[in-house]
């Protein structure tokens, strides 16, 4: 069975459509993100207090909201399958203080209110009390640890094929991590250690299908050195197109899988790891691609036959 | 031709039987993170400046015991920083004296500064201060870990996390009363037993009328509870500020039941301890002694006799509470208060549901992907699915065999490798397609195919193990498992995808008889 039996898209015509949506969605998303005051930085970066509540009577939202010790900011919702009557309490760190003490003393107090506010028996399935310290410290990670990897890429490419390729490769991959951010804010999933781990694994994994085509791109170009690059370039994509959509595929239906079964902790890695799939194939075609073309030197046609490329 | 076919798959079956045996069987051999197993994850801040607060105060009354000794009366001691504190008014006759003592009681500790008036300020050295600084947090860590060793936690990590000196990191796996384990780590139980000089009276003015309201020389105020059970409210003593016996002079505590029935704490002295309590209790039969926990008296017995190595701690306690009180006493008081930075609780019931999770993601994962392969690739597909289940045993094997934690973002790196697996082997097999659309027999297209598609492998699988190890860097505690198996998934890929997969065609093709037009199933 075959999908694409020797395609021959031109794809390279379109790389500037490609480009304008990409800036689009990307230009979209950061006012959306903006409008909605920042990144949604989940309790690992912001700092503040998580609890999951697991009740043995179904239980309202609104009364365990009314039975907080303070209102203002709290977040109170259903979390997970309604059989399983658990709610989701979320309280950001107590506002003026700088002072990890007081986030731990703010949890405890809920949690002393709450029981004996007496809304029904519940247990405490998971907690998740953040002081300013350690969320600041795990952001600053998360950032340094994307650059670095982004850097580590971009040096091993350059070292493998060429500069250009390399930039190519490296622009795709942070497209893929924009709109991958871009994709979390509108369906709003917070930003939480898993959600940054997925982001990282996806500049590993857009990386992955780029150096396919680029690897193609190479091997062509030893048999055909006097083809504009375009068009190498546009017959490689097409050479490996139905590898990429195949793989494309076959991983998203194993990401699907974690997605539905997975459960809810990790429900905003596999949401991200789907989103990333999607956007690392659609980079690898358009964007590594056309960038990689784009940067590239045209040399005069006479200069083109006599100097050999360098691979 | 393939004779060394049978080679290759001893090879495969004697990896993959290391694999099996190495994490068999799973639930004791795969070691679960907290968020699998239930527990909790806790993050102090060892306050070490109160380690230096009372190294600076313990150095000062102890010097201005030696002086009163020597005869050298300065008219005030007192300290005025967390490193720092002042001797006023010390004789000029004294000076040379005072100036010799200064050097042999507090010299390797203190700089002495001195200025007019008999006056002498010492300040902390600054080595010094960081050495006090990282003793106070290994004595933290030391004594946290004799307290949860107590609770009877089974596998419990304390020890020094992040990059700041003064970060503790504990990890409790399967305690489900979280609260009752940090009420014991975060104790101080600072012991101190002092002779009392009057009290207990209702408030401090009242304590202090006879001493024209202010607590004198070597004395000081310390609020306690009242003795009466239910009564909340507070008295006051006044006691002598040097103390007769801290926790450090104690050998071993238990709970006990007092001639009342209620809930007690016996303790021992050590022979250091014992030998001061013996002259303390003798030279003061019929005073009364504050037995001080944590600043707050908790009762003041009258000493009866000379009392040499035992002593018994009442107050209102209940049984839990005296035992976690003995417990805490027997592990030696904390140098320095904790702050809580980050704590992160799992229940036991959500630890099962994901690890439940988890397996069916992975097993759904792997029929999807299996299947579709059958669909796509035919017979071919049996290759992948073989190979993409060895990469997957070998990964646990690897594992369980090097310790690592299974964490859930651990198991979604499981699924990810399924992908991976896929992946390369997509790769090949399009690969071979192409040469088998070239015309060439079986055999050429599936070495060609191999042949030239290894490059890439290696080429995708490194820019792979780049962002793993960034992600093993930045990660803590679950992000660390994910990284982890996404780094062996990917290693043990390439030996699963080219070695595993060719032999299995190999095999294939070794089935056929010579000379076969036979179209490859692929």
């Amino acid at each position: 069975m075959r999908i694409f039996d020797s395609p021959n898209l031109n794809f390279i015509r379109w790389r500037w459509h490609a480009l304008a949506l990409s800036v689009a969605i990307i230009a979209t998303g950061i006012f959306t993100i903006v409008s909605r005051g920042g990144l949604p930085y989940g309790v690992d970066f912001s700092g503040g207090t998580v609890l999951v509540l697991k009740f043995q009577q179904p239980t309202s939202e609104e009364a365990v909201r009314a039975a907080l010790p303070f209102a203002g900011q709290a977040v109170v919702q259903t979390y997970g399958v309604p059989a399983d009557n658990e709610i989701l309490v979320r309280l950001p760190l107590p506002s003026g203080s700088d002072d990890s003490a007081a986030v731990d003393a703010q949890a405890t107090e809920v949690e002393t209110t709450l029981r004996a506010a007496n809304i029904g028996t519940f247990t405490i399935e998971s907690k998740e009390v953040v002081g300013p310290i350690i969320g600041e410290d795990l952001r600053r990670k998360g950032i340094w640890a994307t650059i670095a990897s982004l850097g580590g890429i971009l040096g091993y490419i350059w070292f493998r094929f060429r500069l250009t390729f390399a930039v190519g490769a490296i622009v795709a991959t942070l497209h893929d991590v924009l709109v991958t951010l871009v994709f979390l804010t509108w369906f709003e999933y917070d930003l939480s250690l898993n959600v940054v781990a997925a982001l990282l694994t996806i500049t590993g994994y857009s990386v992955n299908d780029t150096i396919v085509v680029f690897d193609r791109v190479r091997e062509n170009q030893r048999s055909a050195k006097r083809e504009p690059l375009e068009q190498v370039v546009n017959r490689s994509v097409n050479q490996t197109l139905s590898r990429t959509i195949i793989t494309a595929g076959t991983t998203f239906l194993a990401v699907v899988s974690l997605f539905v079964f997975g459960g809810d902790v990790l429900e905003g890695l596999a949401f991200t790891l789907l989103v990333g799939i999607i956007t690392g194939t659609y980079s690898t075609v358009f964007i590594a691609s056309a960038i990689a073309i784009v940067l590239s030197p045209r040399p005069p046609e006479a200069a083109t036959a006599a100097r050999p490329r360098r691979v | 031709m393939y004779k060394n076919l049978r080679w290759k798959l001893l090879t495969i079956a004697a990896v993959a039987g290391l694999a099996i045996w190495s994490f068999t069987p799973p639930w004791t051999r795969v070691k679960l993170g907290l968020d699998l197993k239930g527990g909790v994850h806790l993050v102090y801040r060892v306050e070490t400046n109160d380690a230096l607060r009372i190294e600076t105060e313990t150095a000062s009354e102890q010097f201005n015991e030696v002086l009163k000794t020597e005869g050298i009366a300065a008219s005030a001691v007192r300290v005025t920083g967390l490193q720092e504190f002042v001797i006023e008014g010390v004789p000029p006759a004294s000076e040379q004296q005072f100036r010799q003592l200064a050097q042999t009681q507090v010299g390797l500790s203190f700089d002495r500064d001195s200025g007019d008036g008999g006056a002498h300020t010492f300040k902390m050295k600054p080595n010094i201060a960081v050495q006090r600084r990282a003793e106070a947090v290994t004595q933290a860590i030391q004594t946290i870990e004799r307290r949860v060793n107590e609770l009877g936690v089974s596998e419990p990590v304390v020890a020094p996390y992040g990059t700041a000196n003064d970060q503790i990191v504990v990890q409790l796996p399967g305690v489900s009363d979280v609260n009752h384990a940090k009420g014991i780590i975060k104790n101080t139980a600072i012991l101190e037993i002092k002779l009392v000089e009057a009290g207990p009276s209702s408030d401090e003015p009242t304590l202090l009328t006879s001493y024209q309201g202010k607590a004198p020389e070597g004395m000081e105020v310390v609020p306690g509870v009242s003795g009466t059970p239910g009564d909340s409210s507070r008295v006051f003593y006044l006691v002598k500020r040097v103390a007769a016996i801290t926790g450090r002079d104690l050998r071993n505590a238990k709970p006990t039941l007092d001639e009342y029935n209620t809930p007690a704490v016996s303790f021992t002295l050590n022979n250091e301890g014992a030998t001061k309590f013996a002259r303390v209790t003798g030279e003061n039969v019929g005073r009364q002694l504050a037995i001080i926990l944590d600043r707050t008296v908790q009762s003041a017995p009258v000493i009866e006799s000379r009392i040499e190595r035992e002593g018994r701690i009442t107050g209102t306690f209940t049984q839990q509470e005296a035992s976690d009180l003995s417990l805490i006493l027997r592990s030696g008081a904390l140098p320095a208060s904790l702050t809580v930075l980050e704590e992160r609780t799992v229940g036991p019931t959500l630890g099962a549901a994901s690890v439940r999770a988890g397996i069916t993601a992975s097993l759904v994962g792997l029929a999807l992907v299996t299947l579709f392969m059958l669909f796509y690739y035919r017979l071919a597909g049996i290759n992948a699915f073989v190979s993409i289940t060895m990469n997957l045993v070998i990964l646990l094997g690897f594992m369980a065999y090097l310790g690592a934690v299974m964490t859930l973002p651990g198991i979604a790196g499981f699924i990810l490798t399924i992908g991976m697996g896929v992946d390369s082997n997509v790769l090949i097999f399009e690969r071979i397609r192409e040469e088998l659309a070239t015309k060439k027999g079986a055999k050429q297209a599936i070495a060609a195919g191999f042949d030239r598609v290894f490059v890439t492998i290696v080429d995708t699988h490194v820019a792979s193990l780049i962002a793993a190890a960034f992600l093993f860097q930045f990660g803590t505690g679950p992000i660390r498992g994910f990284a982890t198996t996404l780094f062996f998934g990917l290693i043990s890929n390439v030996f699963t995808a080219v070695f595993v997969s060719r032999t299995l065609f190999e095999i294939i093709l070794s089935k056929r008889p010579a000379g076969s037009a036979q179209p490859l199933s692929i």
